[in-house]
């Protein structure tokens, strides 16, 4: 029987007049990292305050390990990590004495939160730094600090809400893999079955997103799609045609007028074109003939195995969602 | 459970100390406060600038000077020869009396019907008052001194005797120094400074840098984090108000004749109810800025309304009742009659149990509104 350590079930939130989340249900088995994708605005953040009990739900329930984050409030927290978007260590404490006062009020008696932050402060890579000012570090060193403090009384859940959110690439790499140990380290990957520690990361990036091993993809408050990876780029699956040539704008225009296109987007130096279902054959014959009488020229055009980001750009767009 | 307790105020105080600005604010506020008050602020009425234009010139008149110079209330700075003259002075700001006696006077004192007159500069109504009141004390004073003189000469029964002889008694501050009034109000308004202003942006900041977010996910219970957030606020109090006692008894001389440990259970009180009124603020405020403007808002009425520089007994029936909801007005009785009149508990029960109130309602007011969740 499959653990889940995150148990929602239709969840509403709302500000005013704004559904910021709107019927959110979630199951979240232990050992996954579960990516929530979507705009700025999409309610990512509201589901995640919702799921650690920082905001009351206007209806729905919540558990986490089994606890009713509602009724159960202090156990539930108890295991769970929480990274809110916001940096919210105290800036003018040192490194250490962040996960400190962290680590003693979840819970930690004084014998233990020593070793214990060390040992933290080693796996995210802080150890040099535990006597500086959180105020004083970089932001990707903030958000390690986060993660650290978070993960000192060894959470069950870890809830991360944008972490690599204006962090350099490098760093977010280093982020990743942290996080892939972690869960990767825990007990039911490594075939005993319980007490493995799951992950939930919000994220506006389609390459972190990627990483995940499921994905809910969230607009308008709620997750219109739900899916691994590859079952959403499945989704796409002859459709996506990759445009190279020159000049653009006359690339631009031709795809736009054919028929069979739903969206032209650029990539950099190419187009991606989304065409309707069985229709590539036709618009790569059609289309080269179309540019070149328009005076353009094609350097390639061919059928690409559709990318996440092209799976929600196509999410993203009000008619073709509908049908999708 | 204590743990948690323990870390929330170890946490405060680190930041504390780290804070050079508030640090400063807690220190040295109190003493700046306290010379202000003691030496600047001073109603005492010594010295006053006067002019006199004697056209007597005899032997009675400069008795009468005499008398005035004695008192030391006045001090005569010029001797002058025209109205034009002491006019010119008071405009400018130089003399702030004038006496005048008249050609006549000594002739007029032996027919028992002198009069001198003295004109006073009443646009500082402080000073103004106090000395029409001195002068016309030792004018009565030096009439009595005449009148049992010239009954002594002539040796007939002191049948002028005043008809009325008020003698007064002040208790309590016999010279009517100012600093004995002021210092223990002193420590009513930095208390409630300290407490209520530096509570509400404690607990403000915390959702002003976003880490209230963070405390909301911890099992800290709301309690806790109350307690945790106004415990170290109370002590940096207490520590003022030793701070202010010390310079206020060994510095201006200010007597301690109550109970000190009864001093410091009664600041206790009064500290309860201005952390309720810095916590309830800071339900209230979104950012650090306007946690000050409201308390700022409610320290105005607290000065000038709890008696700290003018007697409630002498306000609008209106304003005496909003002064009855202002929890300094209490600590003011409370604090000055510990201090000057050396008074127990039972004579300060209706202000103990008024202070009670007042710290239970805001108290259980703050707690309600107090939520530890985001909206």
């Amino acid at each position: 029987m499959t653990e889940y350590l995150v148990q929602a079930s239709n969840l509403r939130k709302s500000f005013g007049n704004t559904h910021a989340v709107n019927d959110v249900s979630l199951q979240i088995p232990a050992g996954e990292i579960y990516g929530l994708v979507g705009s700025d605005g999409a309610g990512k953040t509201t589901t995640m305050r919702l799921l650690v009990g920082a905001l009351l739900p206007d209806g729905g329930e919540v558990s986490v390990c089994g606890y009713n984050v509602l009724k159960q409030t202090e156990q539930a927290r108890s295991t769970i990590g929480y990274l809110s978007q916001r940096f919210s260590m105290y800036e003018d404490l040192t490194v250490l004495e962040n996960i400190r006062f962290f680590a003693e009020v979840r819970g930690l008696s004084s014998t233990e939160w020593l070793p214990r932050s060390l040992e933290i402060l080693e796996f995210v890579g802080l150890e040099k730094f535990k006597d500086r000012r959180a105020g004083q570090l970089s932001g990707g060193m903030k958000q390690k600090l986060g993660l650290a403090s978070a993960l000192v009384t060894r959470p069950r859940l870890l809830l991360l809400d944008e972490p690599t959110t204006g962090v350099d690439p490098v760093t977010r790499q280093d982020f990743w893999q942290l996080v892939i140990k972690l869960v990767a380290a825990s007990p039911s990957q490594s075939g005993q079955g319980e007490g493995g520690v799951s992950v939930i990361i919000s994220t506006p990036y389609m390459d972190e997103a990627s990483r995940c091993h499921r994905v809910g993809f969230m607009k308008n408050g709620q997750i219109i799609a739900e899916d691994t990876p590859s079952n959403l780029r499945k989704r796409l699956n002859g459709r996506v045609v990759e445009l190279r040539g020159a000049p653009l704008d006359v690339l631009r225009q031709s795809a736009r007028a054919d028929a069979d296109v739903e969206d032209v987007q650029a990539f950099g130096d190419r187009l991606h074109l989304r065409v309707a279902d069985g229709k590539a054959d036709t618009v790569l014959k059609r289309l080269k003939k179309e540019i070149v009488n328009a005076g353009g020229h094609v350097d390639e055009l061919r059928s690409v195995p559709p990318g996440l980001e092209d799976v929600f750009i196509a999410l993203s767009d009000h008619e073709y969602a509908s049908t999708f | 459970m204590r743990s948690r307790l323990l870390s929330i105020i170890r946490k405060e105080f680190i930041q504390i100390l780290r804070d050079p600005r508030t640090l400063v604010l807690i220190i040295l506020m109190p003493i700046m406060q306290l010379f202000l008050l003691g030496y600047a602020a001073t109603t005492d009425v010594k010295n006053i600038s006067m002019a006199v234009w004697d056209q007597s010139h005899t032997q009675q008149s400069r008795a009468l000077l005499d008398a005035f110079r004695v008192a030391n209330y006045f001090s005569i700075d010029y001797m002058i020869g025209s109205e034009d003259e002491y006019r010119t002075l008071i405009e400018s700001g130089k003399i702030r009396a004038a006496l005048i006696i008249p050609p006549d006077y000594d002739i007029r004192l032996l027919e028992g019907k002198a009069q001198v007159s003295l004109v006073l500069d009443g646009s500082d109504a402080t000073v103004g008052g106090t000395a029409l009141s001195v002068a016309k004390l030792i004018g009565q004073s030096y009439a009595t001194k005449i009148l049992s003189e010239q009954t002594a000469l002539t040796g007939r029964q002191a049948a002028f005797a005043p008809p009325l002889d008020v003698r007064t008694q002040v208790w309590y501050n016999p010279d009517l120094i100012a600093a004995y009034f002021n210092v223990p109000g002193v420590i009513g308004m930095i208390l409630y400074f300290i407490t209520a202003l530096l509570t509400a942006s404690a607990v403000v900041r915390e959702r002003e840098r976003g880490t209230i977010e963070q405390l909301i996910v911890t099992p800290i219970r709301s309690w806790e984090l109350v307690v945790g957030k106004i415990l170290p606020y109370a002590i940096l109090a207490f520590i003022d108000t030793l701070e202010i006692l010390v310079i206020g008894h060994w510095w201006f001389g200010v007597p301690v004749r109550g109970h000190v440990g009864l001093v410091f259970l009664l600041s206790g009180l009064f500290v309860i109810s201005s952390l309720g009124i810095g916590l309830f603020a800071s339900t209230i405020a979104n950012t650090q800025q306007e946690a000050f403007i409201t308390v700022m808002i409610t320290m105005l009425p607290s000065i000038f309304l709890s008696g700290f520089f003018f007697p409630i007994a002498a306000m609008p029936e209106f304003l005496q009742w909003v002064s009855a909801i202002i929890p300094l007005r209490y600590y003011l009785v409370i604090i000055r009659a510990l201090l000057l009149k050396g008074v127990g508990l039972a004579a300060l029960q209706n202000e103990v149990i008024a202070l009670s109130i007042f710290a239970v309602v805001i108290m259980g007011a703050a707690a309600l509104r107090f939520k530890k969740r985001l909206d």
